[in-house]
């Protein structure tokens, strides 16, 4: 399992790449990427804020209980703060399973986990001016499902 | 002595990312009343306390738990990661 909190940007491909080899035994790999949108050509930057400490524990709890719970070989998620621009890549997650169907849920719920229990922030800045990115009840409700 | 931190709008509302507070607040509630007494900043960031969440020592509570023994308190909207 590796978390990893950095301003960085990552590259995607030698992560994969090293994510997969690494999985003796693992029939599945899902990896899922977030990228920063530009929603109506208006966006300058996304700014990421976070709470440097409690990031690296929430993430790492999250990772664990989809470990566990759907007997996964291996996890990877990498996030970024900091400012990025549009089309940058925010975020990855990585699970290795021995079925895909376990590799694509955990996926999921690593990301729903992540977008309403990781102590991030998305502030907008656009040229009419800077916003901070309000959390919708559909992510909050998405964790019912687990 | 506790450290208290703001992140996101509340921060920004405040005007300060982390300050030290001296307090006898038995839960977070009574901490969020003394501080939203301070002044104006602290009154507007508090306002609506269910737009907040609250971690003790990094990990994420109620409003109501107790403040005993804890080092860390952060407030924050709810957060947009992902």
């Amino acid at each position: 399992m590796r978390i990893a909190v950095q301003e960085d940007p990552f590259d995607l491909g030698a992560e994969s790449e090293a994510f997969a080899r690494n999985c003796a035994g693992m029939g599945a790999v899902v990896t899922f990427t977030g990228i920063v949108r530009d929603l109506d050509g208006a966006l300058t930057a996304m700014e990421i804020e976070h709470y440097a400490g409690m990031t690296e524990r929430a993430i790492t709890g999250i990772a664990e209980k989809a470990m566990a719970r759907w007997g996964l070989g291996d996890v990877l998620v990498i996030h970024r703060h900091g400012r990025l621009k549009p089309g940058e890549r925010i975020m990855m997650v990585a699970t290795a399973a021995r079925h895909r169907k376990d590799a694509f849920e955990a996926a999921e719920y690593l990301m729903d986990y992540l977008k309403s229990r990781a102590p991030f922030w998305k502030k907008e800045i656009t040229a009419r001016g800077a916003g901070w990115v309000a959390a919708r009840e559909e992510d909050e409700a998405a964790l019912n499902r687990w | 002595m506790l450290d208290v931190l703001y992140f996101a709008w509340v921060r920004e509302r405040i005007g300060i990312p982390r300050e030290q507070v001296e307090t006898q607040a038995a839960t977070v509630a009574e901490l969020v009343e003394e501080l939203k007494a301070r002044e104006e900043r602290y009154a507007a960031a508090f306002a609506d306390p269910s737009a907040l969440r609250v971690a003790l020592d990094q990990e994420l509570r109620d409003f109501d738990a107790p403040l005993a023994g804890v080092r860390e308190v952060a407030f924050f909207p709810p957060m947009t990661g992902g």
